[in-house]
């Protein structure tokens, strides 16, 4: 066995067993490219000094966990898919009284702010409420704060009105120096807090579950176990939207969604064709 | 049985061009997996694929997340994530920074590439306009894999393949026609 296999599993058990922060069901690869670029970052040369400092320095954990949760995104990533859930999901959420919705692994809070400004020009805004959550703690703060690089404005914007916006996404956010930052009334009915959705489980009932781009970082199991979660979080008919390239084919609890739009990979729970679910 | 199981391919500028001079070449009954990542402007691969597959030797298609490597076809990487290789030669994407200014990144492939194939492994780098690649070559060559560079006199853009040979060197440096029959001669029993 290499050497630097050795080293990431040392790594895996000592951030399970000194930290309660489980990655041993995430795939492989990426892990390893991301633990070894902690490696460079911080200058230890070997994972088994990384090790060492994962162990013994007080605070590191947060740097790691910086590292190895979900990267960066941008608003309106896919404007197509926000245009399908502006034109197919939201006017059945509209049926709804009170609309829940999970923004599960939100990063830098790009796509929830998306999503506020989305049930803002569809008028579904004041009765909805947005579950923001991450097990990154730097990134929650960083959400919570919208304020983003000026220099991304002009590709969020292309992104908006290809996503079907009504408006000018500049009347979203005030600009200062190199930074934008967005209307601090679009957090309105957002809570952000900690969740690990390796370890945590069902915390509301959701309509509207979005988790783009993180369970790519998954093996099949963790994928498998972080779909049944949301089977479970969402009332009968609630949607489902993943990133356009994710691939669930192969999860049982998988069984339990139907395609409302497969090239965009937006699902429902219990639709047309879903097999009983077992609960 | 061949001595090697896969080919990763890596190219950008002026790549669409030598991918499509290079794959008809390739032995239809070629048994390894052939693994592309080529940069593109467009944000949907599906037009490459479909070029592609109109010349290609060996059936195309692009690279599904999760889905096992199937030997004798064409896997091309989607844009705007890195295709990596586990292990147990499965795909697997993720929309980590960009490497090199690029996602998908040749790098990434090749050394993910390099870790699951070891020596059963070629890697060939093809014309373009950047540097992306050089490195995922070298950890080839460091796992014993075989490193195909296309000679850069011959190159469409010959700043990719000079980074090659210059930080990884090659066991082969070829012009573009010279390369599928090379790679028949590697992968055929």
């Amino acid at each position: 066995m290499d050497v630097e296999d050795i080293e990431i599993q040392l790594f895996v058990r000592a951030m399970q067993l000194r930290h309660g922060h489980d990655f041993s069901d995430y795939a492989p690869a990426s892990l390893k490219r991301r633990v070894l670029q902690l490696v460079q970052t911080h200058g230890t040369g070997t994972i088994s000094e990384l090790n060492r400092r994962v162990l013994h320095e007080e605070g590191f954990v947060g740097h790691v966990i910086q590292g190895l949760s979900v990267p960066v995104s941008e608003m309106f990533r896919d404007p197509q898919v926000f245009r399908a859930l502006r034109e197919k999901v939201l006017p059945v959420l509209a049926s709804y009284p009170q609309i829940n919705i999970w923004q599960a692994g939100c990063a830098q809070g790009q796509e929830v702010y998306s999503l506020a400004i989305l049930l803002e020009e569809a008028g579904l805004y004041e009765r909805s409420r947005i579950y923001a959550t991450d097990f990154n703690d730097a990134a929650l703060a960083a959400a919570g704060e919208g304020i983003y690089a000026a220099r991304d404005a002009r590709d969020w914007s292309r992104n908006y009105l290809e996503a079907g916006g009504t408006l000018s996404f500049s009347d979203y956010y005030s600009a200062r120096y190199d930074f934008i930052k967005l209307d601090k009334r679009l957090r309105r009915n957002v809570t952000f807090f900690n969740h690990n959705l390796v370890t945590d489980v069902v915390f509301c009932e959701a309509h509207l579950i979005l988790c783009r781009n993180v369970l790519i970082y998954f093996n099949n199991t963790l994928q498998d176990r972080t779909l049944g979660l949301f089977r479970d979080s969402l009332v009968r008919g609630g949607f489902l939207c993943l990133g356009t390239r994710e691939n669930i084919d192969f999860s049982p609890a998988a069984s339990g969604f139907t395609d409302v739009d497969h090239a965009l990979r937006i699902y429902q729970v219990g639709g047309i064709g879903a097999r009983p679910l077992t609960r | 049985m061949s001595r090697h199981d896969a080919i990763v391919i890596g190219c950008s500028a002026g790549g669409l061009t030598a991918l499509q001079r290079l794959l008809p070449g390739l032995a239809p009954n070629l048994t390894a997996a052939v693994i592309v990542c080529c940069h593109t402007g467009s944000a949907d691969v599906s037009l490459l694929v479909e070029l592609l597959a109109r010349v290609s030797a060996l059936p195309v298609a692009e690279a599904l997340e999760r889905s096992h490597i199937t030997p004798g076809m064409v896997h091309v990487a989607p844009t705007g994530y890195h295709l990596l290789i586990e292990e147990d030669h499965y795909f697997s994407l993720s929309v980590d920074e960009k490497v090199a200014w690029s996602r998908p990144s040749i790098d990434v492939l090749f050394q993910t590439a390099a870790d699951a194939w070891r020596e059963r492994l070629v890697a060939v780098l093809l014309t373009g306009a950047n540097s992306d690649g050089a490195r995922g070559l070298a950890a080839v060559r460091r796992a014993g894999g075989h490193a195909v560079v296309q000679d850069p006199e011959d190159a469409e853009s010959d700043i990719m393949p000079r980074a090659g040979l210059e930080i990884a060197g090659a066991d082969a440096c070829l012009p573009l026609d010279a390369i599928a029959a090379h790679l028949n001669s590697l992968c055929l029993p």
